[in-house]
């Protein structure tokens, strides 16, 4: 394959109280064996080099683990590829000449920084309230006292695979974060360790969700279809029936 | 830098306690002090980072009593670098029945590290591998079981048990999750606090005590400074150094750096890691390596051709013309070498013109029979997430063709600042945790024992050992005011004055990637004495294209990634210095270290105990100077020093 030409149009705002716009850019002999998040960095050396303000983007283990990328590509958050995250986009998914829009994780529980950077710290605000299993370090028994079944250990991996990118969120019509939220309650639901403070731990990380202003969540399913993970929406009605059996029971 | 003469200082003491191992921790836990229940409340710990070794310190230093505040370079702690540990975490479990103890995992950690660790550190480590496992399970780590419900294991290279245990290939993740979550209780109940995006850029020591921090906020370039009784920098290791490593982008060497200029004495800066399974470089562009854990191995074989320049695809090549180089070479171990000696044998195939793909430097990993065995549902269970990752990398199926090309990669390092065995360095009131110390891998570390170190540390040592330091120094009032604050503020107001709007032709990126490249070359798999004198002396142009002719965007009031990465790049430049001067002092190969000059006629590491069977702990005595040497004696008192043999 050939290198390639491309047309980036990226949001950029200067602070978080400042109005923002899509500014127009260009980047020439990209090879489609680099990854989107290459591209960036080359497009942002150009600009350095200019002497004007590179791009504030965020990124950090580039192999899809951590979370920290996370940006709305051609009109989807993490790009048009399944179960994939920003960092792991390559050009080769681009046609030469196509214009790439580029913009953040937009939600009003996710306060823009600079340009394509978001502060999610809402979404620790949520762990804070319940995400654990409420019992001191030291004094575990044994690690085999407890059996698991594999089916309920690998569903409860299922559910906490979640890498807290907030794609969920920002492709939310209403910006839920009911996918985040009922996966970690989830994780917990199903495994014997979790039950002690099973009606705590939901009670109190959905009050959260709604006090941070994340919206209710509609059944839409937009959140699954680009979750990196792949983490289904069985999750949310998992926990809308913990929540009722907590409240009511 | 003068290199051929280095200055000898005062020799260290680990003081690792007495008695006979097995009774070492129990009896050094009996005789340290203890602060009352009532009183822990009067204290503060600032703890730097939020991996598993300060997610885990965090989070049982806050349910103890004591106030902690964590600080992360990352917008959540969730985001350290240790959730991106694949493979596993090793315990002395024995769930196997395979023959497994404290004693082999002990041993095997020693042999590993090739007898470059201090034995107490190690057998302590062992010993506490296995309540790691239990408390983790009892956090909710959803573990993978065996159908009835017992949890499963997998071998790793270096250890003949499966002792290693597994979540997908999502290990490190949920260990972290496990840790952040129960750090997260702790934000809840308020005895810890968080304070994300905070760069520590400098360690402030006050009457001979470490007493605090000095950090920058990242999104509005504050400076601001925080007191603390004690201070515990969990920061992880400095591959980054390297440019291109599979280390995170943001994990850098910056806090460790700058507690050793403040007079922490690094310890082994050359002995860093190089990982056997990772992508191979593709192109000039490329901003990091990414790495597949090493339990491929498991499963995998790894050849390449006997011909040189074979050009034929992989399943082209018949059986007769492959040469399985691990399992010719080291029959007993195969594929299952330690990953120094994995790494080594590829660079090894490859210079002799036998590597593969464009680059020729590659080796194939080739799960073919293992596909064959036992068919395509337990490699997509195994390996599903590898499998997909090579493909979104590369562009090519594993699934359809199960060869894979594979180079080594620079990964982790051993090397970091000094500790005694309480983990304290030699700075009073200074803890280090995790990958940021030197304590336990000696010159290699094995598989999945990071996340056990790291765990180890922050779980079942730290909460120990730092109310031994605080019930003796007690707990007085905690000030920003004092000279030693001021001074070291101002100096890093300086530092990014004097950076900003610098208006030279190179970007820091440019000039990372050249050293990086300089210490891949030179101070890379293979080190030799004209190799390491190249380096020592081109780091100081690099140093002077620095100072003269870097390009730094943006102002200091801002979030500005540019020059973030400018302050972390001086940082590398100086400790790239000490790495190689390292590597020059130690004229033995040993685990990770392979000096071209020292090694056997079959081409294996050889180490040189009469002369070299210590820590090299260095003082710093500033900018281009040559550092003061501290040596360690190691004495192995229960696994006698053998020539490692993998055969």
């Amino acid at each position: 394959m050939k290198n390639c030409n491309f047309k980036i149009l990226v949001w950029r705002q200067k602070g978080p109280q400042e109005a923002g716009k899509m500014v127009p850019y260009t980047v020439h002999d990209i090879s489609p064996d680099m990854s989107f998040l290459e591209m960036m960095d080359i497009l942002n050396e150009d600009i350095i080099k200019k002497g004007e303000d590179p791009i504030a983007i965020d990124s950090d283990c580039r192999e899809g683990i951590c979370g920290t990328c996370g940006l709305i590509i051609q009109g989807i958050a993490h790009g048009t590829r399944q179960k994939t995250c920003t960092c792991q986009i390559y050009m080769r998914d681009f046609k030469d000449g196509e214009t790439i829009t580029v913009e953040p994780f937009r939600s009003s529980a996710f306060p823009i920084i600079k340009d394509l950077v978001v502060n999610r710290s809402s979404m620790d605000r949520i762990i804070a309230k319940g995400g654990y299993v409420s019992n001191n370090i030291g004094g575990a028994p044994d690690a085999n006292a407890m059996p698991v079944s594999k089916e309920i250990a690998e569903l409860s991996l299922d559910a906490s695979s979640c890498i807290g990118c907030g794609a969920c969120v920002a492709s939310c019509p209403n910006s839920s974060a009911a996918l985040f939220t009922g996966a970690k309650i989830s994780q917990y639901a199903y495994l014997p360790q979790g039950a002690p403070d099973r009606k705590k731990r939901v009670l109190e990380m959905v009050e959260q969700m709604d006090k941070e202003g994340f919206g209710n969540c509609s059944n839409h399913g937009e959140c699954e279809a680009v979750c990196p993970q792949g983490i289904k929406i069985l999750h949310i009605a998992k926990m809308r029936r913990e929540f009722v059996k907590a409240a009511l029971l | 830098m003068i290199y051929d003469t280095i200055p000898e200082g005062t020799p260290l003491n680990g003081k690792v306690p007495g008695g006979p191992i097995e009774k070492k921790w129990q009896n050094h836990k009996a005789s340290i002090k203890l602060v009352s229940p009532a009183n822990k409340k009067k204290y503060t710990v600032l703890v730097v980072g939020s991996g598993l070794a300060g997610a885990s310190a965090a989070a049982s230093l806050g349910e103890m009593g004591y106030n902690v505040k964590v600080f992360c370079i990352h917008d959540s702690p969730r985001r350290a670098h240790s959730i991106a540990a694949q493979g596993g975490i090793n315990a002395a479990k024995n769930y196997q029945n395979d023959n497994d103890s404290v004693w082999r995992l002990f041993s095997d950690t020693v042999k590993g590290g090739d007898f470059r660790a201090r034995e107490g550190n190690v057998y302590r480590l062992a010993e506490l591998s296995m309540a790691i496992i239990d408390q983790c399970v009892a956090q909710g780590v959803p573990f993978a079981r065996e159908y009835g419900g017992f949890l499963a294991n997998r071998s790793f290279g270096g250890a003949l048990v499966s002792r290693t245990f597994y979540a997908r290939g999502q290990t490190g993740q949920q260990l972290l999750l496990g840790a952040y979550g129960s750090m997260m209780r702790q934000v809840n109940t308020g005895k810890v606090q968080i304070l994300p995006k905070r760069e520590m850029l400098d360690l402030v020591v006050s009457e001979g005590k470490a007493k605090g921090i000095v950090v920058r906020n990242l999104e509005t370039g504050q400076i601001e400074s925080h007191s603390g009784h004690a201070v515990i920098v969990a920061t992880g290791g400095y591959s980054n150094l390297y440019f291109l490593s599979t280390n995170a982008k943001n994990s850098n060497a910056s806090a460790i750096w700058r507690c050793h200029r403040r007079g922490a004495y690094f310890a082994n800066p050359c002995f860093a890691q190089i990982h056997p399974t990772c992508i191979p470089v593709h192109g000039d562009y490329q901003s990091k390596l990414t790495l597949m854990s090493e339990s491929l191995r498991n499963d995998g074989r790894v050849w390449v051709p006997k011909a040189k320049d074979d050009k034929r695809a992989p399943n082209e090549i018949p059986e007769e013309e492959r040469d399985y180089f691990l399992e010719r070479r080291y029959p007993t171990y195969g594929n299952l070498v330690p990953r120094d000696v994995a790494s080594r044998n590829a660079k090894m195939v490859c210079d002799e013109g036998r590597g593969v793909g464009d680059t020729k430097r590659a080796v194939y990993l080739d799960l073919s029979d293992s596909m064959k065995k036992f068919g395509l549902k337990y490699i997509e269970e195994q390996y599903g997430n590898l499998f997909e990752m090579y493909q979104r990398i590369t562009g090519e199926d594993p699934y359809s063709v199960p060869v894979m090309k594979i180079y080594p990669a620079l990964h982790y390092t051993m090397g970091g600042l000094w500790v005694d065995y309480n983990l304290m360095s030699n700075i009073p009131g200074l803890f280090v945790l995790g990958e940021a110390n030197f304590s336990d891998h000696g010159a290699n570390r094995l598989g999945a024992s990071a996340l056990m170190q790291g765990l180890c540390d922050g779980y079942f040592v730290i909460p120990y050992t730092i109310g031994d330091y605080l019930a003796q120094t007690g707990a007085g009032k905690l000030s920003v005011e004092g000279t030693e604050f001021k001074q070291a503020e101002q100096e890093i107001q300086e530092s990014i004055q004097k950076l900003v709007g610098k208006k030279g032709k190179k970007t820091v990126l440019e000039l990372h990637r050249e050293l990086g490249l300089l210490m891949w070359n030179q101070v890379g798999m293979g080190r030799n004495q004209n190799s390491l004198r190249t380096a020592l002396d081109t780091i100081p142009q690099l140093q002077k294209e620095y100072q003269e002719n870097l390009i730094v965007s943006g102002d200091a009031n801002h979030w500005n990634k540019d020059l973030e990465c400018a302050l972390r790049l001086w940082d590398y430049m100086e400790l790239a210095e000490l790495l190689s001067l390292d590597a020059l002092h130690r004229a033995e190969s040993c685990g990770g270290h392979f000096r071209e000059e020292s090694q056997t006629e079959e081409g294996e590491a050889l180490r040189q105990d009469e002369k070299f069977q210590y820590v090299a702990a260095w003082e710093y005595q500033g900018q281009g100077k040559t550092p003061v040497l501290h040596k360690e004696p190691l004495e192995f008192e229960y696994i006698k020093p053998i020539k490692r043999s993998y055969k």
